[in-house]
């Protein structure tokens, strides 16, 4: 779960990583008299959880008055289109409003668990303030990476590892250190799955601050972690994902026009492919779970029909322990429930499957039987071409 | 033969009294499985069934020389079930929970490399070696007992594909070991596929990949010098966007890692038959397997 950058900064503040001073505002007057508190230049930076806000025009540093009004009046309500929001963009409800600091440099930091290692890295780079995956293709030598042992934690060693490797300076080394230990500390604290600081600048009085942050916190830990479910912000979610998840499945809104539902995964994932392959677009990734049952696939086909570009459906159920008759009569049951009016392909194979088929056939409704998988796919592909 | 768990596998479940627990031990003993043991805190000496219920995993151990254990326990129990059963001596631990915070199996991985158990999951169907063992959620009839084909995969409705497949073709499974989807697990497709290449009955291997880390491309490498047996390989999401997890925790493409066309360039380089329509995966192992 990712949350916003004032919200990390929270964190950081609670665990020693110094940030600017700011505060955050939905209203062109709270961003004034924020300013006015602060006193100027301050920054003006669109709150959203995205990436290349800078680019896209959500940060602007404003050194009168007439400048902090016109910022805050160009950001807030803007739609923001940065290269991680895609082409709709997204629209800016609050602002974070910082404190103008003088840079003398700027330095990149991050930590991230490493899934092959099972360490926790720490990465870190003197060419703070750009792009970390351009530096990572043009100069990979000026990036290092530190692995940090979760049982053991972060020793002094790591620190010297990081400080020598991206040639910090002596009387920076200190500061550097504290803060490092703290963020290390907050990631382990917090089950975080990315902690992002770019750029970590050193001021222009020596002084370690964080200018920007990025936090990313594992979902999965989130029964440990009640405060950071309260920074939940619904105006980042994708209203179909939203109400998916409120039903326990996992639904992603992809471009093309086939739906598709399908119990698990891995073969919802191959599912997709399958359709791909077959000269369709899948139109999202819908998982109703190994173990699916009626009220989970009524659901899954509410979420498929309220997206307009569907023109077809696939259902692909492999029927284990959960039998194919008993899915059928799911199926069958949520269809006419919903008033099915879309044409559905449906392949189902596994656990008394001819029982499943005799449902559907004998149901009334209109669904197409598929007898394997490349028939099912080139016949959804036949329906929405 | 087999990997892993065969006829005198004595399981052990964490959580059995618990509503999946108590229903998937029951699936696991009408399949065959010589399920020994349950573990619930605080209600040892009762019995779920025939099978007795112990407080801790050790006692359990000791009581009934359980070897392997199965646990369906929910996530926020589940890292302090898995090393537990090390703590024991227990020497296979199947997980099957799915939901367990990564930071946990950060632990749990790193206690695991100094203990001599062996994981497999978490969030994975199981193992099973057709006819004679389930330690798992996994539907034993679409089985086929006697091999020749070993199977591996990160998934787990996928997986049953692809044994229904291989069964209705006519071919036999000798073992067949979901490791799981979540970023952070056990046993990989490495150390599955280096017991296949030295279990006598085992002919052959179908391994089923899909997006996310590199463990296809490092077990690609490896077979590419070692493996004396032909392999079929499987990746699902060559459509997943870039950045999105997709159902599986460790399903995902990140800063261009992870993808699967980089992973079935690797397996083709290594001589792997990579299926790219999951329809023909059972005809194809039947060409390429006789």
């Amino acid at each position: 779960m990712k949350i916003h950058e004032y919200q990390a900064k929270e964190l950081f503040r609670k665990y020693n990583v110094p940030t600017p001073e700011g505060g955050v505002s939905d209203s062109v007057a709270g961003v004034k008299g924020i300013a006015a508190d602060l006193g100027l230049p301050v920054a003006v930076k669109a709150q959203i959880h995205a990436g290349g806000r800078g680019k896209g025009g959500g940060v602007k540093l404003a050194t009168t008055d007439e400048e902090v009004t016109a910022a805050a009046d160009a950001i807030l309500g803007m739609t923001l289109v940065t290269k991680q929001t895609g082409s709709e963009g997204r629209v800016v409800k609050k602002v974070l409003v910082e404190k103008g600091v003088g840079i003398q440099k700027e330095l990149y930091l991050s930590i991230i668990p490493d899934r092959e290692s099972a360490c926790i890295t720490i990465v870190a780079s003197q060419d703070g303030g750009m792009d970390i995956e351009e530096v990572a293709e043009k100069s990979p030598e000026r990036i290092i990476k530190v692995p940090v042992n979760p049982v053991t934690g972060i020793q002094g060693y790591h620190l010297r590892q990081v400080m020598f490797g991206i040639e910090l300076e002596k009387p920076l080394m200190k500061g550097f250190s504290a803060v490092l230990r703290n963020l290390y500390n907050l990631f382990v604290d917090y089950d975080c799955s990315m902690v992002e600081i770019n750029p970590l600048i050193v001021t222009d009085d020596n002084a370690i601050m964080a200018l920007d942050a990025k936090m990313d916190i594992d979902s999965n830990s989130l029964f440990r972690h009640p405060d950071v479910v309260e920074m939940h912000d619904p105006n980042e979610d994708d209203p179909t994902e939203a109400e998916a998840a409120k039903f326990g499945l996992n639904y992603i809104n992809l471009d093309g026009n086939v739906g598709n539902m399908v119990n698990g995964a891995g073969l919802a994932m191959a599912t997709m492919d399958i359709i791909k392959q077959a000269g369709a677009e899948p139109a999202n990734f819908l998982d109703v779970g190994g173990g699916a049952n009626a009220e989970m696939v009524e659901n899954g086909f509410r979420l498929i029909l309220s997206d307009p570009k569907v023109k077809g459906i696939l259902i692909n159920i492999f029927g284990g322990i959960l039998r194919c008759d008993v899915l059928a009569q799911g199926v069958v049951q949520a269809a006419k429930k919903v008033k099915l009016s879309l044409p559905v392909v449906i392949r189902m194979e596994g656990t008394n499957v001819e029982e499943g088929r005799r449902i559907l056939a004998e149901s009334g409704l209109e669904l197409i039987n598929a007898k394997d998988l490349a028939d099912a796919a080139s016949k959804v592909a036949g329906i929405v071409a | 033969m087999s990997i892993l768990v065969n006829s005198q596998t004595r399981v052990l479940v964490q959580g059995i009294t618990g509503k999946e627990g108590q229903f998937h031990s029951q699936q696991c003993i009408e399949y065959g499985t010589q399920v020994v043991a349950g573990v619930t805190p605080g209600k040892g000496g009762q019995f779920m069934d025939e099978v007795p219920v112990f407080n801790t995993v050790r006692e359990a151990r000791e009581k009934t020389g359980a070897n392997a254990s199965m646990i369906l326990v929910p996530p926020p129990f589940a890292a302090d079930a898995i090393l537990e059963a090390i703590d024991a001596e227990v020497e296979l631990v199947v997980c099957i929970t799915e939901g367990i915070p990564v930071m946990d199996m950060l632990k749990v991985k790193n206690y695991l490399a100094m203990k001599n158990s062996r994981l497999i999951g978490p969030n994975c169907p199981g193992i099973i070696t057709p006819g004679e063992c389930k330690i798992g959620i996994m539907p034993g009839p679409i089985h086929t007992p006697g091999g020749p084909v070993g199977v591996v995969s990160r998934s787990g409705t996928l997986t049953y594909e692809v044994v229904h497949q291989l069964t209705e073709v006519g071919l036999g499974q000798t073992t067949c070991i979901g490791i799981g989807g979540d970023p952070v697990n056990g046993t990989g497709f490495l150390d599955c596929l280096k017991a296949f290449n030295e279990d006598p009955d085992t002919e052959a291997v179908v391994m089923v990949g899909e997006i996310g880390g590199n463990a296809e491309e490092q077990a690609s490498a490896w077979i590419k010098e070692n493996m004396k047996k032909p392999v079929v390989g499987f990746i699902a999401g060559i459509t997943a966007p870039p950045g999105r997890r997709m159902g599986h925790a460790g399903a995902i493409v990140s800063g261009g890692q992870g993808t699967a066309e980089a992973k079935i360039v690797a397996m083709q380089e290594s001589g792997i038959y990579v299926c790219e329509d999951l329809g023909s995966l059972g005809r194809l192992c039947k060409e390429v397997f006789s």
